[in-house]
């Protein structure tokens, strides 16, 4: 079948892998400029993949993600500046400290559900800020610069360093979307995509709840802390309000997958890049961005509760990225006849 | 097979379930007649796992299950469905199946895809399996209903109302399907309306009203019974 669909679809797709070529080259191909742009590109995709697995597939609709990001950040400072742990480490090990919160953190919040679960989340991600503020190694309230000597551990040269950074970022966004797909294609998977559509239909069917719920929680946390080491990176900074950013690393991160397609793979996506492509556009507006991306994400989900991709979806009827299971041709074949 | 024991569930004051004495042999088909209100649905999310009992135990093949997760005693075997169907609606027809046979039927991708196909030109829903559950009309949602229930590979199977809305001749393929699937070594626990699809395939029937079962036995002995015309057909 050539229908029209499927051309914009085949196209699609050729587009994705081109996408990838180009972004593995990105330091090759743009400016500096671009590529600091793409780095925070890539650092947003994450957080949007993750905030799109618990909120879109587990419903875990969190608005604490952003504690994950500053524990990571403040981990990664404490392991490369204050301990004087390999830089690369650092940044493996903000990810395992993320998950050593999130241990604690899911025994507390999942006592809760719903709209009590999302501000028992966001409550936990004040405390930790609070927290990070009476640490004084790492600048109490105020927050501190990242030494200069870690830095240049990433590259002397601007130009060398900035690419490190970029391909850091990009190999957390590639493995998150690596995960993320291979975990929606397998058993569990089945089970999260069932959860989606109707919880307890899927624990009628045998799909353990609890335990998909963990997984993705305890899941998400290191991704989580580990791009917080990589904005670490590029903002040069720790401090309270900004490694810990309610607005940057849950509030926007929502609007971009609520406006991409919550509940789909490509969603988040499509969510970050309509983002920055907005960002760019509405930058000297200044704080009304802000109002414009909460505006645009209402009437998004006005108009279609999954999205951008899930208008688009209903009239391709497939996805871009292959997720779903197809029975074989030979079974609708012999029965449509 | 299936052992109820004393079994209740309130609702703040409201007793629902009154310590209900039930059991289901293997092999039965049972079926469960109730007016609205009576608490056979009730008693399935009991049985199930979707509502915890007020007190009172549960037993399957001898084992108790009272305390246990809705998904543990799906693999157990127990499958259910839904008087109103829940599919999952932004999945295929037949990744909903799937889903069924890989997670409570506890099958590999491979032998759950082979599967759900099988179970599928089995109800009759071959040619819609690419279409998204959402999409499908109050027949085809029940078949998937049936479907995936199938797909769990139960012993038990407990059908909540699973015949209401429909024809006369869409009803007479729906028994003809449970009467296959009771040939096929899985035991059944019915709740229906329609009291003629009932008596045509239970060996048994019980009369559950006000919460608790007023009459079982013979589906012609049940139906002649005083008490239960008085409670259900209301003369």
């Amino acid at each position: 079948m050539a229908s029209p669909a499927n051309l914009i679809l085949n196209g699609g797709r050729a587009a994705l892998v081109a996408a990838v070529v180009v972004m593995a080259a990105t330091p090759w191909l743009f400016s500096a400029t671009h590529v600091v742009l793409l780095t925070e590109f890539m650092s947003m995709l994450v957080l949007a993949i993750m905030w799109n697995l618990l909120a879109g597939y587990a419903d875990i609709v969190t608005v604490g993600q952003h504690a994950y990001v500053g524990v990571g950040a403040y981990a990664f400072f404490g392991f490369a500046a204050l301990w004087g742990v390999n830089p690369y480490l650092s940044i493996l090990l903000a990810g395992i400290v993320a998950f050593a919160i999130a241990v604690p953190t899911m025994l507390l919040v999942f006592r809760l559900r719903t709209a009590y679960l999302a501000i028992g989340t966001w409550v936990v991600a004040e405390l930790l800020m609070l927290a990070a503020g009476k640490l004084s190694a790492w600048g109490g309230g105020s927050g501190t610069s990242v030494p200069i000597s870690i830095i240049l551990y990433f590259g002397r040269a601007r130009d060398v360093r900035l690419a490190t950074i970029y391909w850091l970022a990009f190999g957390l966004a590639a493995s998150a979307m690596s995960v993320t797909y291979f975990l929606l294609r397998s058993r569990i998977g089945i089970g999260l995509t069932a959860m989606r559509d109707n919880e307890e239909g899927a624990a009628a069917i045998g799909v353990n709840i609890t335990f998909a719920r963990i997984l993705c929680f305890l899941g998400t946390a290191p991704f989580l802390g580990m791009a917080g080491a990589i904005i670490t990176l590029q903002k040069l900074r720790v401090a309270p309000p900004a490694s810990f950013s309610i607005t940057d690393w849950t509030v926007l991160i929502i609007f971009n997958v609520v406006i991409g397609g919550i509940g789909s793979f490509e969603g988040p996506i499509i969510g970050t890049i309509v983002y920055f492509v907005l960002r760019q556009y509405l930058a000297d507006l200044g704080a009304w961005h802000l109002i414009i991306l909460g505006t645009v994400s209402i009437a998004v989900i006005l108009i279609e509760k999954r999205g951008l991709w899930g208008l688009v979806r209903r009239l391709l009827g497939d996805d871009l990225i292959p997720i779903a299971h197809k029975p074989s041709a030979m079974l609708t074949k012999q029965h449509t006849g | 097979m299936l052992e109820l024991a004393s079994l209740s569930r309130a609702f703040g004051g409201l007793v629902v379930i009154n310590r209900v004495d039930f059991k289901v042999d293997a092999g039965e088909i049972v079926g469960i007649l109730g007016p609205n209100g009576a608490g056979k649905t009730t008693l399935f999310n009991l049985i199930g796992g979707v509502l915890p009992p007020s007190s009172g135990r549960i037993l399957f093949e001898g084992k108790d299950i009272t305390a246990m997760r809705p998904w543990h005693r799906c693999r157990l075997g127990i499958g259910r469905t839904y008087q109103i169907p829940k599919p999952f609606t932004h999945m295929s027809v037949f990744e909903n199946v799937l889903a069924a046979a890989m997670h409570g039927g506890n099958m590999t991708l491979t032998s759950a895809k082979a599967e759900a196909e099988r179970v599928l030109a089995r109800v009759g829903l071959a040619h819609r399996a690419r279409l998204p559950a959402g999409r499908l009309g109050l027949l085809d949602m029940k078949q998937l209903e049936l479907a995936k229930a199938v797909a769990l590979r139960p012993r038990l199977l407990l059908l909540d109302e699973i015949a209401g809305g429909l024809t006369e001749a869409e009803c007479d393929v729906l028994l003809g399907t449970i009467r296959e699937l009771h040939g096929s070594g899985i035991t059944i626990v019915w709740i229906e309306h329609v009291i003629q699809a009932l008596r045509r395939v239970v060996t048994r029937l019980a009369v559950l009203s006000g919460g608790s079962f007023i009459a079982a036995g013979r589906p012609d002995q049940v139906l002649a019974d005083r008490r239960v015309k008085e409670a259900y057909i209301g003369t």
